[in-house]
């Protein structure tokens, strides 16, 4: 029986009840007569302390609690995809659609997922009555949206004889497709509609290494600090800095099967954003509106703080249930500062012991746990099958100062860190990443990918273009001694194709419609025009020719080409950058003929 | 709404306690309550028969934690009533409220008649389905290149004045209030302005300002001065966007919400935190301000089916002109861009001061373009951005390295940034320019640098808009 007790103190967020012996850590209360949703964090002697995840304005002690004997969950099946819900998954349009107020109202219970909308499961074929059936075994599929088609499995925690499964046809989310019999518990009735708690990492087989970039369209990430699937990225940057953008452009372009945006403690705007605009964008890599494989989580800065720390764990539950099905899941999350600020409020009010700036203790461990549950892995149930899930998380430092507690955290348990860089916003250098001071550790893993897809000289030209960046780091702090009059010839080609590389390769304006999104194909041909001028160039140079004379030939060139490729050629016309490319070569080859012809004359 | 309607139930009406057992800063400590709601309001009474107000911050079966809005000077432990009234802090809002001027808790200061219609309203709202919210798109026309060119402001959006101490903030800030429009609808804002902690003759200044130009019958000011007790200015803002939300979203008006200055208001936060001994966060203001920010700052924007919107611009002084303050800091993770000003240019005589490249409007992608603005727009802009930025940088290097160690083209850019500061940013307080002009400016100032450096525009806009082109088509046209 679950337990009733009764509130004796509220702080904020934070409710005190006592007669709660024989309550869980973690359980899931509701909390006074409006039943508002809680969960109990911490316990001592008959008392609870629970965080409460609505607004608690109006509670009074002496009002009860009520138990629910079970964990904080999120609910699962078909129906979730193009969804948009608060930190404890309640949805939000249909919230907006049942109170008709444009606000959000405490004390609302809708279920998460629509109990009355009818799916078409189609059984899977090859198991029959009186098959063994193990954990994550497929029983049949729905198609959810024209992208996806949601594979119905075996929970985790089930396996039995298959006893019946449903025929084809039309079923509700609560209908049984299948009966197992499960040793010691009798017939086990299965529905499309299952529950997991969130803070539990839902198993695997095995947990893999990842293999292949995650390719997003953004050439500074897919060329000069790549993600894998399954791997781990962070991107901390002052206000302002790109973000939530790169975040929105990961969401909309990425090769990611399914991805979940987690809007934790950010702008309702940005949210509205997402669910006005996705459903308009066509997903490059099929054609179909971008919503039917998102799934919006939007806790917000002004809700309720306790649900922006839940969020985080929906999210991801949600993520791994749809890698369960094989498929490669991104989540990406803005902001996990906002959840670590969730957390260290949460903690005051517990008047726990506090440590770096605040934050408890343990903030380091939850981080930890978060992007454990990142990863390729090999997945329970048959048929085999490997998924992935991708996190990025968004860090947002006071200040703008990598060494507070958070960002540096965080950087213990990511493998990518895209530093963005106030300076660079200033100048609207977007994405504003910071090639000094961010790395990727999957950049020789994914060579492999693009050696075999795209071009096997990928990691020579990618590292080239890195090192004159490099290079004209170490140039600027010269520069800045003697002017650049002072330099030798090389050195300022150096400083000419950092420009290029700068204004044609790493910049990218995520609002342009054809520059937003620039396949690995496109990137290469930019890549390489860049890379191959300047090695015809550098052989001018070392023939005497100034580099002033280059830029008189050949500015406009240039210009044109940065122009061209980035706003004017479109993804299926990478020929035309070729085009580009000879043209700046021929150029090139003229000076150096005019040159060697009249060499004796100058 | 008041607590019954929040509640769903029904509490006991007002109790009264005689039992104050501590006093800590802005806070009583009332034993023996073992009912008071969380965020209950209360009434003190003092042995004198002085009220005051204040509101449940923290309850227990035995004792109940009251912040007291009017400060507790005076106040003795023994004799003092406390009662407790069952509803939250509500004020009662409705479109009579325009044209008249009220303290922090909406109550009538300007010695004109009380509002007689209204409803009630809980003053801490609720928070806006983001499933309910329209995406702000409506270009305001401010008359402002620096704004309007740079950092478009859009119906709806929350945009910031960072400012610092003895600069124009307020004077921008009254300079947008009076040229803003939409164009094609010339429908005028209704104004809420919260004066939170200002000094008197801030306050003045913005009354006469809105007296002088008429705009006084559609402004309602809510008004905390500096020499009011600190703990109203948390209130001053909530009760101005209480208003703001019942005019633009129940009656469908464009709100402008001016708040000034947030700085006062986060002090008092600072206050408050610290009577309750909580762990600090950073330079000693609590570790929840940003959430509390948020819940002021995000009751802006527009939302399905209604016609209204509300626009913010809350004004901040950044202690030391220092961006990375916690104040400016948090405000800026919050908001949708930010003005900022600049002590340098104000010192050079330019204004108004506005650091473009700190600044920033997050919202102007979608308010400007074809039908908007211009089809340039976004080039010209980011061009602007992207020049200035270089322009300044080889500034610092000519003042190293000296001006003839630059290329040519390097003193281009020089000169460049020296028009963009005396034509671009640079207007007067009455000058009004229509979107077209700043553009043109803009192109002006751009045709100073080699066609070859403009990066960011395309070639179609080059041969529309850039005067070397315009001229010579403009010449063929008259030929012809
Ligand atoms: N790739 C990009 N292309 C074009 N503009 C960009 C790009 N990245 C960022 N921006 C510009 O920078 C602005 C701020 O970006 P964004 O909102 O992502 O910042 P943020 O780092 O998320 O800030 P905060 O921490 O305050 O949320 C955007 O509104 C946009 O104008
Ligand atoms: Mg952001």
């Amino acid at each position: 029986m679950p337990v009733v007790g009764r509130i004796i103190r509220i702080a904020g967020p934070l409710v005190v009840a006592d007669n709660m012996t024989g309550a869980k850590m973690f359980e899931m209360v509701e909390v006074g007569e409006e039943r508002l949703i809680g969960e109990i964090i911490r316990i001592t002697g008959d008392k609870a302390y629970i965080q409460v995840y609505e607004s608690t304005t109006g509670l009074r002690p002496g009002e009860p609690v009520y138990g629910t004997g079970s964990p904080l969950s999120v609910e699962l099946g078909p129906g979730l995809l193009g969804q948009i819900y608060d930190g404890i998954q309640r949805p939000l349009s249909l919230i907006r659609d049942i109170t008709g107020s444009i606000f959000v109202k405490r004390g609302i219970k809708v279920p998460a997922i629509d109990r009355k909308k009818k799916w078409h499961f189609k059984p899977n074929t090859s198991i029959k009555p009186g098959d063994k059936l193990e954990p994550g075994d497929i029983l049949g599929v729905v198609q959810e949206t024209s992208l996806i088609e949601h594979r119905i499995m075996v929970p985790p925690d089930v396996h039995g004889v298959l006893e019946w499964l449903a025929p084809e046809g039309e079923y509700t989310v609560e209908d049984t497709i299948a009966v197992l019999t499960v040793p010691g518990k009798g017939k086990v009735e299965l529905k499309m509609l299952q529950k997991w708690p969130v803070r539990k990492p839902r198993p695997v087989k095995e947990k893999l290494e990842a293999v292949e970039p995650l390719i997003t369209g953004m050439r500074v990430i897919d060329t000069m600090f790549p993600i894998a699937k399954g791997g781990t990225a962070a991107i901390p940057g002052p206000f302002g800095s790109g973000k939530t953008v790169t975040l929105h452009s990961l969401a909309k372009w990425s090769a990611a099967k399914v991805v979940i945006y987690i809007g934790c403690g950010e702008r309702g705007n940005e949210m509205t954003e997402a669910l006005i605009k996705f459903p308009k964008y066509k997903d490059p890599w099929t054609g179909k509106p971008l919503l039917e494989r998102t799934i919006l989580i939007a806790n917000t800065s002004n809700m309720p703080v306790a649900a922006r720390e839940a969020s985080i764990y929906t999210g991801v539950t949600i993520a791994e249930y749809y890698r369960d099905m094989g498929y490669d899941v991104l989540l990406v999350a803005d902001s996990t500062s906002r959840w670590a600020e969730a957390l260290r409020e949460i903690s005051g009010r517990l008047e726990e012991m506090p440590a770096e700036e605040g934050f408890p203790s343990y903030l380091a461990s939850r981080l930890a746990e978060f992007y454990s549950r990142a990863g390729r892995a090999y997945l329970l149930g048959r048929p085999p099958r490997v998924g992935s899930v991708t996190i990025v998380g968004a860090v947002s430092p006071p200040g703008g100062d990598f060494t507070e507690p958070v960002t540096a955290n965080t950087k213990r348990f990511i493998r990518v860190f895209w530093a963005l860089d106030a300076s660079l916003a200033y100048s609207r250098h977007y994405p504003a990443i910071n090639w000094i001071t961010s790395y990727s550790a999957y950049v020789d893993l994914v060579a492999k990918w693009w050696h075999e897809h795209i071009d096997p000289r990928w990691k020579e030209y990618r590292d080239e273009a890195y090192r004159i960046l490099m290079r004209e780091d170490e140039l600027k702090e010269i520069v800045k001694l003697i002017g650049t009059e002072g330099l030798s010839e090389k050195d300022k080609l150096v400083l000419e194709v950092a420009r290029l590389i700068r204004e044609g390769f790493l910049q990218q304006n995520a609002f342009d419609p054809i520059d937003c999104f620039a396949t690995p194909q496109k990137q290469w041909a930019q890549l390489m025009t860049i890379i191959d001028f300047y090695r015809l160039a550098l052989r001018l140079v070392e023939q005497g020719i100034p580099v002033a004379k280059i830029k008189e030939r050949l500015a406009i060139k240039l210009r044109n080409f940065v122009i061209k490729s980035r706003f004017e050629i479109p993804n299926d016309k990478v020929e035309e950058i070729y085009k580009l490319r000879e043209e700046l070569l021929n150029e090139l080859n003229k000076i150096l003929e005019e040159h060697l012809k009249g060499g004796s004359k100058t | 709404m008041s607590l019954q309607q929040a509640t769903g139930k029904k509490l006991a009406v007002a109790r009264e306690y005689e039992t104050v057992s501590e006093i800590k800063g802005p806070l009583l400590i009332v034993e023996g309550v073992s009912d008071a709601a969380y965020d209950e309001i209360v009434e003190v009474e003092l042995p004198n028969g002085e009220i005051r107000r204040g509101r449940v911050l923290e309850t227990s079966t035995n004792y109940a934690v009251v912040q007291v809005f009017e400060g507790t000077t005076g106040i003795p432990v023994t004799g003092t009533k406390v009662r407790f009234l069952a509803r939250t802090l509500e004020i009662k809002v409705s479109d009579e409220m325009l044209g008249r001027i009220f303290n922090a808790l909406g109550e009538p200061i300007d010695g004109g008649p009380p509002i007689v219609s209204g409803v009630w309203r809980d003053v801490n709202g609720d928070p806006l389905n983001p499933a309910a919210r329209n995406y702000p798109e409506d270009f305001i026309q401010t008359g402002i290149s620096a704004i309007d060119g740079m950092n478009t402001l859009v119906r709806g959006q929350k945009l910031p004045i960072f400012s610092g101490s003895g600069l124009p903030h307020n004077m921008l800030a009254a300079q947008i209030a009076r040229q803003a429009t939409v164009r094609r609808e010339g429908e005028e804002f209704a104004v809420v302005f919260a004066a939170i902690g200002i000094m008197y003759d801030e306050f003045l200044f913005f009354k006469r300002f809105f007296e002088e130009t008429g705009a006084l019958k559609r402004t309602a000011m809510f008004v905390t001065l500096a020499d009011d007790p600190p703990m109203l200015r948390l209130v001053t803002p909530r009760a101005a966007l209480t208003l703001a939300e019942h005019l633009a979203f129940d009656l469908g008006m464009h709100v402008l919400v001016i708040l000034t200055d947030m700085t006062n208001y986060c002090e008092a936060l600072r206050e408050i935190s610290a009577a309750r001994e909580e762990v600090p966060g950073r330079q000693g203001y609590p570790g929840y301000m940003y959430s509390d920010l948020a819940s002021i700052y995000e009751r802006a924007g527009r939302a399905i089916g209604k016609k209204g919107s509300i626009t913010q611009m809350p004004i901040l002084t950044m202690p030391n002109d220092d961006i990375t303050h916690p104040i400016p800091d948090l405000t800026g993770y919050i908001t949708e861009g930010q003005i900022v000003l600049s002590r340098e240019l104000w010192n050079r005589g330019i204004y108004p001061p506005i650091n473009v490249l700190m600044s920033l409007s997050r919202l102007m992608k979608e308010g400007i373009g074809p039908g908007k603005t211009r089809e340039d727009h976004a080039n010209v802009s980011d061009q602007l951005y992207a020049a200035y930025a270089r322009a300044q940088e080889l500034r610092q290097l000519a003042t190293i390295v000296g001006e003839e160690s630059l290329s040519e083209v390097d003193r281009k850019y020089l000169r460049f940034a020296e028009a963009f500061e005396q034509k671009f940013l640079k207007q007067g307080f009455y000058e009004n320019r229509s979107i077209e002009e700043t553009l043109e400016i803009a192109w002006e100032v751009l045709s100073i640098l080699p066609e070859s450096e403009l990066f960011k525009i395309k070639d179609e806009y080059i041969k529309k808009y850039h005067p070397k082109y315009r001229k010579k088509t403009q010449n063929q046209q008259k030929k012809s």
